[in-house]
């Protein structure tokens, strides 16, 4: 009887874990789909991104002389395995083991571990991967069952394995020989060469059907939207994420594009194309979510949302890069104290009388 | 703003939690408890202005008798709860997280149970004048039973604020606690014509019983009573779906009627009356019978208490009693909570008395409440806590601030307006004791500033200390100044250096 | 040519903007709270002179002049030693010594001789009593500041603990457990 408690003396059974766990559960179908479409490739990248970052967090936790017990959270897992999504297919071994090392140390244990991380440590070691190693992490291996023939075929063992431990030189070809561009790095080549977006699409053959199923060349994650959208559809669900996020995100986009295209329709794509290709889909459910890096209350969500859909679209379309939805999701990520602040809910009874 | 209209057309509240109902006593009728061999009944038992024992060891006390009276206005008296013997007045455990005493009148019953009948019956109490029935009702020292014991009569009358609709709260929202569900079942009459004694003091047309449906069977008994009773037409019940915290006074406001009660303020400033169920019984007997409040219904359950059941208790009954007629005979290694899982208070000392604030009381085994053993972990923001708050603040944001002795900060966010519900704990997936940390910075913020309150009535005394000094010293000087002006016309031969000295020796003896 | 164009628009931007600070400085005058004011606002007013200082004004005066520490008041604990290094923008020390909980001075009535002594020394005027008469603390005045307790000749007065009240009962915080003890 010595310590005082205080009610609620029942709990919802709610744990940490069981949040991480629902979303490794809801990013099971895009796994799938990726083993499906990588082969061999996909399964490498998701051990070594998983392994890697746990090894990390147990690794930080006892230089610090904490306990490790917060690797079993399934916190560093997801991460792992949220960077292995957003990798292209062909990366060699050790690039993936330093974005773990990113992501957790420089990006999560740094800030003070589990809760305190201002960016998503996956989205943030793919940047630092991108910027240092822009080429490797611009090119995608064409997938299988893509409708065109792989240059390598990814369900033998082999093949990939030689692939992926020493490059594309083990198997006799130079890096470009056996990638290509993404749609959205595509388009924008060819509109520097003053192509217009409609016969840019269709000399990459690009299929909306393959889009949204799956087949077109990108990261492991972002080929199939439709496993996305099961995997959103399941967080939405279970109410681990809210629905402000991503629809405000992805209806921003759509309408930026919708207004710009019905304006000049040769520069500016279409708004299917937009939301369907690149991380936009996977950003929007998983990313800009994760409840760390985003605001908690509701209407900060909607604006965190337009603002992450307004830094998307433009990026993609002024910027440097073909594809900005990691870069605005970090980006919205800086601002979320300052959301929070000034959208708190209305509180009752405030401001009558 | 959608989300708001929305609620408006459909009733209902933001936020709130599903917990588990563990409703195990709601088919078990209220027993009536028998009168223990010693009650113990703290001079205080409602929120507001202790009250002055008006008896003294030895006396004789009849059941209903005022054997404590009220010192301010934010209070009502208290009354024997049998008839019997004063046997000692001295300061006893009350039900508190802080095990702490206050001064309670000690009744060693005589069997006899005679009621004191100075309180006479107002049957025609439609006839009688508002606030002759509202001093009945002070008198009848009713304090809301739902659990906050606010005197009840205090919310009857706002001269500034007409009544249009009473509600009645029979939500009864708390996991376990199932006496306000029983009390409508078996004692629905009383209830209601209670309701009409309050309708008649505010001044009130309309009336609103207010139940969860989760309670139909209650709220079909209600509804026969209600044909059964004429002048009832006003009267109408409405089942709300079940959610906590609706039970909450603001929230059922909100839910009936999409008003909000402005901060700060009672629902009486949206036209509305808020009152318990067992409260409007209470009235009902303290009115049309001219009896005070001398006994309450009170749920005894837990997953430690073999036989659960409700009871009818006289206040001042010892819990050990009470669970003893439960079939719990130790508490040892018991955890006793005083109301709700939600928001009751877990005792230190189980040596505690049934008082008016007493709806439930639950016996748990130990280690078997999730409050005891939770290990915080940090804050991964989830929202959930914003989400389920049913007034709108930003919890993890809050707690953040109350942990870090952020004071200020914490009530720019609001901390006042917290009502404890205690959904956001409950939701928590990191275990934080938000709640806890409310409830701290709650204290801390109110010891603050009555330290500062003390501190400038301190200064103010040394002022005047300081003032009183200097001025009897000025005095002084000026009384010396007159006699050696005296004593200089007439001995003009004493030498000045001896003049000199004497008032630094007076001051000498004056520090000393 | 273009330099004294420059010095010109820069030294005439100057120019403006101080006319405008000092014209603001006028117009939003705020007669200002003396820092020794401010200081003694924080403190706890018990007049013990635990800090060195005859009472909480002259420490208040002594550490507005920039004589005294911020960590000599005992009393104040730990809040009032930050809420004076903030106004004084000084960096938090630690007390000297750590706050006792607190106290009240209570006179053993029958060993009291009726001397006066206490009454004199008590700096908020919370002993009554008349020569030759027994005196009393009244305890809602009691700063706990312990100065009547050297002046009696008979040591008749004790400092006890103030009783915990039910009303004035606050929450403690939650225990911190750490995460080590954390069942995985």
């Amino acid at each position: 009887m010595s310590t005082l408690i205080s009610s609620p003396h029942i709990h919802g059974g709610d744990t940490i874990r069981a949040n991480m766990v629902a979303v490794i559960l809801a990013l099971v179908p895009s796994s799938l789909v990726a083993i499906y479409m990588f082969g061999w490739l996909a399964v490498f990248l998701f051990v070594i991104c998983i392994g890697g970052c746990m090894l990390t967090e147990m690794v930080c936790l006892r230089m610090m002389g904490r306990s490790t017990a917060p690797v079993g959270d399934g916190s560093a897992a997801l991460t792992g395995l949220f960077l292995a999504l957003v990798l292209p297919a062909s990366v060699p071994w050790w690039m993936p083991l330093i974005g773990c090392v990113v992501a957790i140390l420089l990006s999560k244990q740094v800030y003070g571990g589990i809760g305190y991380n201002p960016f998503n440590p996956a989205l943030t070691a793919r940047v630092v991967l991108l910027i240092s190693f822009p080429l490797n992490m611009t090119t995608w291996i064409m997938p299988m069952h893509a409708g065109g023939v792989p240059q390598v075929d990814l369900y033998d063992f082999a093949q990939c394995w030689a692939l992926f431990w020493h490059g594309p030189a083990a198997l006799g070809q130079g890096l470009d020989a056996i990638t290509m561009a993404s749609p959205l790095g595509h388009v924008k080549t060819e509109w520097s060469q003053g192509i217009g977006v409609a016969e840019a699409l269709q000399n990459y053959h690009y299929s909306y059907l393959h889009a949204f199923l799956g087949g077109e060349a990108g990261s492991l994650g972002e080929t199939s939207a439709l496993a996305l959208l099961l995997g959103g559809g399941y967080l939405l669900a279970r109410h681990i994420i809210s629905w402000h996020i991503p629809t405000a995100y992805i209806a921003t986009v759509a309408l930026l594009a919708l207004i710009f295209h019905q304006v000049n329709g040769e520069h500016f794509a279409p708004p299917m194309f937009h939301v369907l290709a690149g991380g936009l889909i996977l950003c929007a459910f998983f990313m800009a979510t994760d409840p760390v890096t985003s605001p908690v209350t509701p209407r900060g969500q909607l604006v965190f949302g337009v603002g992450c859909g307004v830094l998307t679209w433009s990026i993609r379309t002024f910027g440097g890069y073909p594809e900005g939805a990691m870069f605005s999701v970090l980006l919205m990520n800086s601002a979320v104290p300052l959301i929070d602040h000034y959208f708190r809910p209305r509180v009752y009874g405030k401001g009558l009388r | 703003m959608l989300q708001t209209l929305f609620r408006r057309a459909m009733g209902g509240f933001p936020g709130g939690v599903h917990p588990s109902q563990q409703k195990l006593t709601e088919a078990a009728p209220i027993r009536e408890c028998p009168v223990p061999p010693l009650l113990i009944l703290p001079v205080k038992q409602h929120i507001g202005e202790v009250c002055a024992p008006l008896v003294d060891v030895g006396d004789r006390v009849l059941r209903g008798q005022k054997v404590a009276k009220s010192q301010g206005y934010v209070s009502v008296p208290v009354h024997a709860s049998t008839s019997g013997t004063v046997v000692k007045l001295e300061e006893h455990p009350v039900p508190h997280p802080s095990g702490l005493g206050r001064l309670s009148i000690f009744i060693e019953p005589d069997g006899e149970d005679a009621w004191d009948e100075s309180l006479t019956p107002m049957p025609d109490y439609r006839e009688q004048e508002p606030s002759v029935v509202r001093e009945r009702i002070r008198l009848g020292g009713i304090a809301g039973l739902g659990g906050a014991v606010f005197p009840s009569f205090i919310k009857l009358h706002d001269h500034r604020n007409p009544i249009d609709t009473v509600i009645l709260n029979g939500v009864e929202c708390e996991p376990y606690l199932t006496n306000d569900h029983r009390l409508m079942l078996e004692r629905a009459e009383e209830m209601i014509r209670g309701m009409d004694v309050i309708m008649h003091v505010a001044g009130a047309k309309n009336g609103i019983i207010a139940i969860e449906d989760n309670k139909q069977d209650a709220a079909e008994a209600v509804r026969d009573a209600l044909q059964r009773i004429d002048g009832t037409e006003g009267i109408s019940v409405r089942v709300l779906p079940t959610r906590y915290p609706q039970g909450g006074e603001k929230q059922l406001v909100q839910a009936l009627t999409g008003r909000e009660v402005p901060s700060g303020k009672l629902p009486a400033q949206v036209g509305l009356l808020c009152h318990n169920v067992g409260t409007a019984k209470a009235i009902h007997d303290a009115v049309v019978l001219g009896r005070a409040l001398t006994e309450r219904v009170v749920t005894v359950s837990g997953d430690a208490v073999p036989n659960p059941t409700n009871m009818s208790v006289r206040l001042g009954t010892p819990m050990p009693f009470l669970f003893a007629r439960a079939g719990l005979e130790d508490l040892e290694g018991m955890r006793v909570i005083h109301g709700g899982p939600m928001m009751g208070e877990c005792l230190p000392r189980t040596d505690v008395p049934v008082v008016k604030s007493t709806n439930g009381v639950l016996a748990m085994k130990s280690g078997g409440l999730y409050s005891e053993h939770a290990v915080e972990q940090p804050c991964i923001r989830c929202a959930k806590c914003v989400e389920v708050c049913p007034v709108g603040l930003v919890p993890n944001e809050l707690a953040w601030h109350c942990r870090h002795d952020q004071f200020d900060r914490g009530q720019e966010y609001d901390l006042f307006d917290c009502i404890e519900c205690g959904c956001c704990s409950y939701v928590c997936p990191s275990h934080i004791p938000l709640v806890h940390y409310f409830r701290y910075a709650k204290g801390q913020v109110a010891k603050i500033e009555q330290e500062r309150a003390f501190a400038e009535q301190s200064k103010a005394r040394n002022e005047a200390r300081d003032n009183r000094l200097a001025r009897e010293q000025a005095e002084r000087a000026a009384k010396r100044s007159r006699v050696k002006q005296q004593r200089s016309k007439t001995t003009d031969a004493k030498p000045a250096a001896i003049e000199a000295d004497a008032p630094e020796q007076e001051k000498k003896g004056d520090s000393e | 040519m273009s330099i004294v164009a420059a010095i010109l628009s820069l030294g005439g931007a100057a120019l403006v903007a101080g006319l405008l600070l000092a014209i603001a400085s006028r117009v939003f005058h705020v007669e200002g709270n003396p820092m020794a004011d401010r200081i003694d606002q924080v403190l706890p007013q018990t007049q013990c002179g635990q800090c060195g200082y005859p009472g909480c004004r002259p420490y208040a005066e002594a550490v507005a002049r920039g004589e005294a520490d911020v960590n000599h008041c005992v009393p104040g604990g730990e809040r009032a030693m930050l809420s004076i290094a903030d106004l004084m923008g000084a960096d938090p020390k630690p007390l000297e010594e750590e706050p006792s909980p607190p106290m009240l001075a209570f006179i053993r009535e029958d060993e009291c001789i009726g001397c006066t002594l206490c009454i004199k020394a008590c700096p908020v005027d919370a002993i009554i009593g008349a020569p030759k008469q027994y005196h009393t603390v009244i305890e809602d005045h009691c700063t706990g500041c312990t100065l009547c307790v050297e002046p009696c000749p008979v040591d008749c007065i004790d400092m006890v603990l103030k009783p915990e009240v039910l009303e004035e009962w606050t929450w403690s915080p939650p225990q911190q457990h750490t995460v080590s003890e954390q069942p995985l």
